[in-house]
This record gives C-alpha cells, sequence and structure tokens, in this order.
C-alpha cells in the first residue's frame, strides 16, 4: 500500500470516526427519550442519501480531467481542512471549548423529552427528522472528504472503507456502551483530521497548477510533518499568549 | 430566493468557514505558485509557506484581546 493510499485511508477512517461520535450523540439522545423505531430509519434514511451522494459525486467526478480536478479539490480541501485544524488549535491552547459529548447527549435527551408526539408516515416525526438530520449533517462533512480523497487519488473505493470501517466501529462501540462516546479524545483526532487535509490539499492544489514535488508522494510525509510543528507551535505560542494576557474566548 | 440564499450560505460556511481572509489568501497564494511555476521556477515551496503565514495569521486575529 502506498504513502498516499494508508493516508487517504486514515484520513477518512479518522473522519468519518468523530463525526459519526456526534451523530450517534444525538441519535441516543433521541432514541432512549422516545424509542428506537423512529431514530434508526432515520439514520437508515440518512446513510441512504450519503451513499447515493459518494456514488453519484464520485462516479462523475471521476470524468474530470485529473489536473483541474486536483486544482478544484485541492483547493477546496485546503480551505476546508485549514478550517479543521484552526478549530483545533483554537481548542487544544484554551481560545476555545472542547466539544463535551455528555452534555450535547443531555441537551437532546431533554429536548426530545418536551418536543411534541406528531405521527407522520406511521413514524414520531420529530424523532425521525432529528435523527434524519444528525446523520445527514454530520455525515456531509465525511461525504466531501471521502470524494475529495477518492477522487483526486482515483481511490474512491479506499476512502469510502476507511469512512465506512468508521461507522462501524463507532456503532458497535455505541451499542456496548449504551450511551455517549464522551471518552474518544475527538479534539485530538480532529486535529490529525485537520492536518491530513491541509496536507493533501496543498499537495493536490499545488500539483494543479502545476509543482512538481521534489520526491513525488513522499513529499506528503514531508508536508504532514511541516504542517505538524508548525501547529505544535502555534498552540504553544497561543498558550503562553493566554497565560499573559485576560482570558478571552476566540471571535469564531 | 430565500432557499438559494439559504443554500448558498450553506455551502460559504462548510467551504470558507470563520475567516474569509484565510480562503482569499489561499487563492493568492495558488496564484502566486501558477505564476512563478509558469515562469520556470518550480516553487513547490511557496504554498505551503503561505497557508502557514495565514493559519498563524489567522489565529493571532481570532485571540487577540478586544
Amino acid at each position: 500500500m502506498s504513502t498516499s493510499t494508508t493516508l487517504l485511508f486514515f484520513g477518512a477512517f479518522l473522519a468519518s470516526a468523530v463525526e459519526m461520535v456526534e451523530a450517534l450523540t444525538i441519535v441516543l439522545g433521541v432514541g432512549v427519550v422516545r424509542g428506537w423505531r423512529a431514530p434508526l430509519i432515520g439514520v437508515a434514511a440518512a446513510t441512504v442519501v450519503l451513499v447515493g451522494l459518494v456514488a453519484v459525486f464520485g462516479r462523475a467526478l471521476g470524468h474530470v480531467p485529473i489536473e483541474a480536478l486536483r486544482l478544484v479539490v485541492g483547493a477546496l480541501l485546503l480551505a476546508f481542512g485549514l478550517q479543521w485544524l484552526r478549530k483545533a488549535i483554537l481548542r487544544s491552547s484554551g481560545y476555545k471549548a472542547l466539544h463535551d459529548e455528555d452534555e450535547a447527549f443531555r441537551l437532546e435527551r431533554d429536548q426530545a423529552a418536551g418536543a411534541a408526539y406528531e405521527k407522520k408516515a406511521g413514524l414520531d416525526w420529530y424523532a425521525f427528522t432529528v435523527s434524519f438530520k444528525g446523520v445527514l449533517l454530520e455525515g456531509l462533512e465525511v461525504v466531501f472528504i471521502v470524494i475529495a480523497f477518492g477522487t483526486a487519488q482515483g481511490e474512491l473505493a479506499v476512502a469510502a472503507v476507511g469512512a465506512g470501517a468508521a461507522l462501524v466501529l463507532v456503532v458497535a462501540a455505541g451499542v456496548l456502551a449504551r450511551g455517549p462516546l464522551s471518552r474518544v479524545p475527538e479534539n485530538r483526532i480532529k486535529f490529525t483530521v485537520g492536518l491530513l487535509l491541509t496536507t493533501f490539499g496543498c499537495f493536490w492544489a499545488a500539483e494543479g497548477v502545476g509543482v512538481e514535488w521534489p520526491a513525488d508522494e513522499l513529499s506528503l510525509l514531508g508536508l504532514l510533518a511541516f504542517f505538524a510543528v508548525v501547529s505544535f507551535a502555534l498552540v504553544s505560542a497561543l498558550r503562553q499568549r493566554r497565560l499573559a494576557m485576560p482570558a478571552v474566548e476566540a471571535d469564531v | 430566493m430565500r432557499h438559494l440564499r439559504s443554500f448558498g450560505l450553506f455551502w460559504w460556511n462548510f467551504i470558507v468557514g470563520d475567516d474569509w481572509r484565510v480562503a482569499a489568501g489561499l487563492a493568492v497564494g495558488l496564484v502566486l505558485t501558477w505564476y512563478v511555476t509558469d515562469r520556470g521556477t518550480d516553487a513547490w515551496w511557496l504554498l505551503p509557506i503561505a497557508v502557514v503565514l495565514l493559519l498563524a495569521d489567522s489565529l493571532w486575529r481570532a485571540t487577540r484581546s478586544p
């Protein structure tokens, strides 16, 4: 397995895992209060839509010339990845609150308990729509990453398998834990995914405008290390800055 | 019209996010990389440097005191 294929698999796997942990919290919060039938049908319906999006757009983009595809996909992935990285650095340095799955679960459960019961198409409509929208919105980022990774590298199946493996793992862990996966180190995973997205985005976007990387695919490892070192240095600098100045919440 | 606006806003937030200057800076960095490479110098180093400068600048602005 080549360097890029390995990184691509782990990128899709980790991105999917962290988004599915958040989706699981939403579904659990609704399911424990209002029963499981409607939320699970909502999950299945959203999954079908997400898989359909990967199949349709993945296949369609496969016909676009690779240079143009890498420029557009690389640029979008770079902008998208920098958002993940920026937020992860702000969380690591204490400027932004960490995502609390237990708190999110409590909030979701309380809202589900207070919502009116309305039956549509034989389903508890609130439970169905909240689960459907939760999985769809969290999954859209995964779909974007899978399509971007898969088409620019020509390995859609590898990216899809990585995302699918994460989905299976998170669902299994949720069933075993019977609660939100609050011990998953979400920010560390998001930090890693942000680094991978930024690395691939930079690599492909530069290739798209005609750059030839000095060590071809191996440059990915150099880029990853470079962005990781700079990011850790930024976390360290921001922590020191926060200690030296009055506490402020980041403007994000 | 409202749906079109919501659709556009969704994709803007999805791709560009909190700091539009980063996305604009990336566009400038890509154009510069293309220009220098097209003139015969393989500017593979330019975009990574632009990325870290944009990231550092964005973080610095986001965390400065009001």
